[in-house]
């Protein structure tokens, strides 16, 4: 709990003076997180062939396809749930190949699920307070004697946890179990879980799939939010108005290729892109039947 | 009153200890359980504290604090040893291996004569345990099992339990908090293997086999593990049962096995169950 802010803790000294903190990594400028050649097979099955990306620090960044282009594919190598078949990852200028999961996200990485992942019978307090938990800094000895450390930082955890729960508007709910939660809200939980674990990077998948209209403009205000505290938004999204309003910056992936990268103007009008979507639909059911975007 | 008393104790004094033992052992099985494990090796690592305290004591007349530590430590490193390739298994898979690994261990207890006895067991076992020992061993076994229950551990137990994959992107060393919830379950059976043994003069191969694991299992399903309080209902619950009906006679087993049923298709998540509770009780309007 060093560090209880939000990142700008971390990253408070590049406000003032950019060209110091572009100049700590020469070269790539400052790419958050860069995927070099990433490939990723099932079988006989190329999901993800080649893929180059750089994402930089700050901002939204989305990235689009069509359903089995293998985009939770992408997350599931960033966060270590797969390994890849070939090429790199590396955030902040380290490479993530070899890590678990766990030792991702204390890196900096979290992400949110398309089918939502919460701890269903756990109250929404305590699903946010999981996530705190690398950053409480008691050892076994002061939680079995119940040591002034123990008690802060549970207190300070619990505090912290109330304050996401704010951010996202569901403090008034904070004892309540997940699981009574309406689907919007769940998604919002999972957000705020997602912020508790402290990092630079957060990966949303789907972030408005299955809600209504109303929820969604919500939750594009949250995010907004977020991103204006000084996170790094990744994000995978089906809904087009809603990436093109967030996003300032999009790439987007069919085949397991990166096959455009720009504004969301260049996007719209790339001919390719409008192929992608539009033309040859009958072949996309089967590459889903895979389960590969689940 | 006082002569009630010594009476009462003389008759029943085996059977409220053994109410302690067996609330170890269910707080026991309560720790994998709540880390979504299902784990069922207890009876052995019961057995194994019951042997390795029972011949420290015979063999060596080892002063019994360091007997007991290593009723403790014997068992909590035997699954050490077995948890790093089984505790990848989850499930029934899990569940196969750990009782294959029971019956491991009673038929090497089984065949090791020379050490253990065989089958005939180990006799005439000094009767060391106090009842006070026997108390204070669940009391503070409560205290440590609260007290992680409300921390860091204890919150990442339960998240793994829920879900795995999401725990681990929590920052959460699965594998790593998956063996402590099984090596500090192991060291639990084993504490209340070897008070046991000291309890009851002697000890054999048969009373740390399949029988055993399933009624320690009971204990903590029928109690509930979704508080501490579960286990040690559920273990009391079993104790008593079979005594309460002891005028049954020939019945006595139909009828135990009989309410076991009927709790378990009633109460599926136990008797003790904090979430019907607060169903029951106040906050009934806010559900749904």
């Amino acid at each position: 709990m060093s560090n209880a802010g939000p990142p700008q803790d971390a990253k408070a000294p590049s406000g003032g003076s950019e060209p110091h903190a572009v100049g700590e990594r020469e070269g790539n400028k400052s790419a958050l997180l860069k995927l070099d050649s990433l490939s990723r097979h099932f079988g006989g099955l190329k999901v993800l062939q080649d893929v180059n990306l750089e994402i930089p620090q700050g901002g939204i960044f989305g990235l689009i396809g069509p359903n089995g282009a293998g985009k939770t594919t992408v997350f599931n190598l960033i966060t270590g749930l797969l390994a890849p078949t070939g090429g790199r990852i590396a955030f902040n200028g380290q490479p993530l190949a070899g890590r678990a999961p766990h030792d991702i996200t204390r890196l900096g990485i979290a992400r949110t699920f398309q089918n939502i992942r919460l701890f269903r019978d756990m109250s929404l307090l305590e699903n946010v307070m999981v996530g705190f938990h690398a950053q409480l800094k008691y050892g076994s000895l002061g939680l079995l004697a119940g040591s002034g450390l123990f008690r802060s930082e549970e207190r300070r955890a619990r505090e912290r946890a109330q304050e996401l729960l704010s951010w996202v508007k569901l403090d008034h709910k904070a004892s309540d179990t997940a699981d009574n939660l309406s689907y919007g809200e769940q998604r919002k939980l999972e957000l705020a879980r997602a912020l508790a674990t402290n990092p630079q990077l957060l990966l949303l998948d789907e972030p408005v799939a299955g809600m209504n209209s109303s929820e969604k403009v919500e939750l594009m205000v949250e995010i907004r939010n977020i991103s204006a505290r000084g996170y790094t938004i990744f994000m995978i999204e089906h809904d087009m108005r809603f990436v093109m309003g967030l996003c300032g910056d999009i790439a987007v992936l069919n085949f397991g290729r990166i096959i455009a990268r720009g504004t969301p103007d260049a996007i719209r009008s790339d001919p390719q892109v409008i192929e992608a979507y539009l033309g040859r639909e009958e072949d996309e059911a089967s590459l889903d039947a895979t389960g590969v975007s689940a | 009153m006082i002569d009630w008393f010594n009476n009462f104790w003389a008759v029943y004094s085996n059977l409220v200890l053994s109410l302690g033992t067996n609330a170890l052992l269910a707080l026991s099985i309560y720790l994998t359980l709540a880390c979504g494990m299902l784990a069922i090796a207890n009876a052995a690592f019961m057995g194994i504290g019951a042997y390795t305290a029972a011949l420290l004591t015979v063999n060596y007349g080892a002063p019994f604090p360091f007997v007991l530590a290593a009723g403790m430590a014997a068992p909590a490193l035997m699954a050490f040893l077995i948890g790093k390739p089984t505790l990848r298994l989850s499930g029934v898979y899990l569940a196969m291996a750990t009782l294959a690994f029971g019956e491991v261990v009673r038929i090497v207890i089984l065949n090791a004569d020379s050490i253990t006895g065989g089958a005939l067991g180990l006799n005439g076992i000094p009767q060391l345990t106090q009842w006070w020992h026997v108390a204070l061993a669940v009391l503070i076994t409560l205290a440590l099992l609260w007290r992680l229950r409300r921390s860091r551990v204890g919150r990442a137990f339960e998240s793994i339990k829920e879900d795995e994959t999401a725990a681990g992107l929590m920052g959460i060393n699965v594998a790593g908090y998956k063996m402590l919830a099984f090596v500090l379950g192991a060291a639990i059976a084993g504490l209340a293997g070897a008070l046991n043994a000291h309890l009851t003069f002697f000890i054999g191969p048969g009373e740390y086999g399949f029988d055993r694991a399933v009624e320690i299992l009971t204990m903590a399903i029928l109690g509930g593990i979704g508080h501490l309080s579960g286990p040690v209902i559920g273990a009391v619950i079993i104790t008593l049962l079979p005594e309460l009906l002891r005028s049954l006679a020939g019945f006595r087993g139909v009828v135990n096995g009989f309410i076991l049923v009927l709790i378990v298709l009633f109460l599926p998540k136990g008797i003790w169950d904090p979430a019907r509770f607060r169903q029951w009780f106040g906050k009934s309007g806010r559900q749904t």
